[in-house]
């Protein structure tokens, strides 16, 4: 027979003390196998919560930066290209364009890398007569929007007018009762009205449009443009500055004018949206740092304040364990039994508490949490076994390290006398 | 085989010290079997721990084949007491949760010895315990667990076994057991110091020592 074989006949004898034990150090690791199972599992539903909730919230922040990106667009053209000659006091003076420039400009400007304007739009843009109404009339010609050569293509911020077409402004639609599809006759050319524009307070209101071809031929400069609009985009170096900079570098014989109003509000409603998401965002961000803080430093607490309570339980055990075995110390030691071996024979008893308690506790702790809530959760945890089943006999037996200490100190003679 | 000499020992009292042992000395040789007699507190258990290294007089040497006990460290003397040395006592201390094979055994829990488990079978045979040897202490009756610590006290070969009051519980026939098997043993060639108020030992010791007051008086 061994010092194990001793400690495993005591086991067997005082069945109740080590139960008692076992079932201390089982509640303990049953509590936080549990509780940090629960935690675990919580922190992730809370988390998917949390992830929902944060999309779900960008998405919105998206679709109010796209309302306010569509919005803003509305407002048309904030950027002008013209000829470098053009004398822009006369520009203001005529209301259009007086210099021209070649349509291809516009191909080129379109095809390069340029970032800082988008939608580019060539424009023939001349003051005319319109003879056969007795009218004096802007005439706007222009084609679709020239796509860029990155990027899914974009909604045009202005239809194109087809060959054969026109449309009307407003003042001359009421003033001579033009309808929709009506068909209009203009410098000897028949067109068909495709739209009517409402009352905007602008030259706007006398202008027609019509196919940039078209309006070459009846302007007699055919292949010519008198400006490219764009819309200058809300990126990084999209400042006038910006834009003049990479236009002039593709463009150089060319002069650029920004419509600082609505370019100004078109960034700044573009900005605010920007800043709004952000913020929405790394609210709930915050919100979901903030509680995973609250719920670990729950966990963090509790922890200490079970294994405690176990300690002190244990270590109260095996005093009671000590006092109880005193005559059996004594006699041992009269056989010659070490100091060092009743020690050991305490503390391996505290260790078998220990591992029994913890193999019982973790996989009760953890049965009881699935019965609970029978949901599918991940609630074996290697890591968490093998801390346990190593934490608690090691715990156990600090605890009973002093009621061992004292049974291998205690005076053989004094319990031999005493009897 | 044992030289008790000038033995001192002094308990602290709650108003004066008292002298368990005042300068106690004995000498026991191999093949001796001596009784110590005396009233209740003259000493005789103090003596008898003392002789088996299990209390340190405060004055005073214990050679037990000629080796002075208390100048070994701690752990020599309990490796050398559980070689050399076999106690019995009159409350038996056997363990309550082991059989009688296993209390036997428990000898030798302190020594290496692998045949521990035939001769403890071959001991609670030879004190008619052969049928017992399963059962712990609480089915014994007091006989049983006095021979069984007997058997105990014999399992490593001893060459010196204290004995206190071993028989003060006992009825004559088991009473007449543990005194032959103590007076076999020493006629063997060991040593035994039996502490006794029996007259029933007096037939099997080859002296008697007198002690009064923690001294030992001339051999009766």
């Amino acid at each position: 027979m061994r010092i194990l074989g001793l400690v495993l006949r005591e086991i067997r004898y005082r069945r109740l003390s080590f139960a008692l034990g076992v079932l201390s150090v089982a509640v303990a690791v049953g509590c936080l196998a549990a509780e940090l199972a629960y935690l675990g599992r919580y922190g992730a539903a809370r988390q998917a919560q949390i992830d929902a909730k944060i999309d779900a919230t960008a998405a919105a922040m998206r679709r109010m930066e796209d309302d306010y990106r569509v919005i803003t667009k509305r407002m048309g053209f904030n950027v002008q290209i013209f000829p470098r000659a053009q004398d822009l006091a006369e520009f203001h003076a005529a209301g259009h364009g007086t210099v021209f420039m070649p349509e291809e400009n516009a191909e080129k400007l379109a095809r390069s890398p340029v970032v800082s304007v988008q939608h580019i739009l060539p424009v023939l843009q001349q003051k005319t007569a319109w003879p056969e109404r007795g009218r004096t009339v802007i005439l706007i010609g222009t084609r679709a929007e020239i796509p860029g050569g990155a990027g899914a293509a974009k909604k045009p911020v202005l239809d194109p007018v087809p060959a054969g077409a026109a449309v009307v402004g407003w003042c001359l639609h009421r003033d001579f009762g033009i309808a929709q599809g009506d068909r209009i006759v203009f410098r000897g050319r028949e067109l068909a009205v495709a739209g009517r524009h409402e009352e905007r307070g602008t030259a706007d209101d006398i202008s027609l449009w019509v196919n940039l071809a078209e309006a070459q031929e009846m302007l007699g400069l055919p292949g010519k443009i008198s400006a490219i609009l764009a819309l200058s985009c809300q990126c990084e170096g999209a400042a006038i500055e910006g834009i003049r900079a990479e236009v002039a570098a593709i463009l150089p014989d060319t002069q650029v004018i920004e419509y600082s109003f609505q370019a100004q509000a078109r960034r700044e409603a573009r900005a605010r949206a920007a800043r709004a998401r952000s913020d929405a965002v790394g609210g709930e961000e915050s919100f979901a740092e903030a509680s995973r803080r609250a719920w670990e430093e729950f966990a963090a607490a509790l922890v200490p304040v079970v294994a405690a309570a176990c300690f002190a339980w244990i270590g109260v055990l095996a005093l009671l364990n000590v006092r109880e075995r005193r005559s059996e110390i004594g006699i041992l030691r009269a056989l010659g039994v070490r100091a060092r071996d009743i020690l050991v024979i305490f503390l391996a008893k505290a260790g078998l508490v220990g591992a029994t308690g913890a193999l019982i506790g973790y996989f009760g702790g953890i049965a009881a949490l699935r019965a609970a809530s029978p949901a599918g959760v991940p609630l074996f945890s290697a890591g968490l076994f093998a801390a346990a089943m190593l934490g608690a006999p090691v715990l156990a037996m600090l605890a009973s390290w002093l009621p061992a200490l004292m049974a291998a100190r205690q005076d053989p003679a004094a319990v031999l006398r005493e009897e | 085989m044992l030289a008790a000499i000038e033995l001192v020992k002094r308990y602290d009292g709650p108003r004066e010290t008292v002298a368990a042992l005042a300068g106690a000395s004995l000498r026991i040789e191999a093949g001796e079997l001596a009784i110590v007699q005396g009233p209740s507190g003259s000493g005789k258990t103090t003596l008898l721990l003392a002789c088996g290294g299990l209390l340190a007089p405060d004055d005073g040497r214990v050679l037990v084949e000629g080796q002075d006990l208390y100048r070994m460290t701690p752990n020599e003397r309990a490796a050398f007491r559980a070689r050399t040395i076999g106690v019995i006592f009159q409350q038996y201390h056997l363990v309550p949760y082991l059989t009688v094979r296993e209390n036997i055994m428990a000898a030798a829990l302190a020594v290496s010895d692998a045949r521990a488990g035939d001769r403890a079978h071959d001991l609670a045979a030879r004190f008619g315990l052969g049928d017992r040897e399963e059962h712990v202490p609480a089915a014994l009756s007091t006989g049983e667990r006095q021979r069984t610590a007997l058997a105990r006290a014999f399992l490593n070969r001893p060459r010196l076994i204290l004995a206190d009051e071993p028989t003060g519980n006992l009825d004559a026939a088991n009473a007449e057991t543990v005194l032959a098997a103590l007076a076999e043993f020493a006629r063997g060639g060991g040593a035994v110091l039996l502490v006794t108020h029996d007259p029933r030992a007096a037939p099997y010791g080859a002296r008697t020592i007198a002690m009064k007051a923690g001294s030992i008086g001339a051999p009766a």
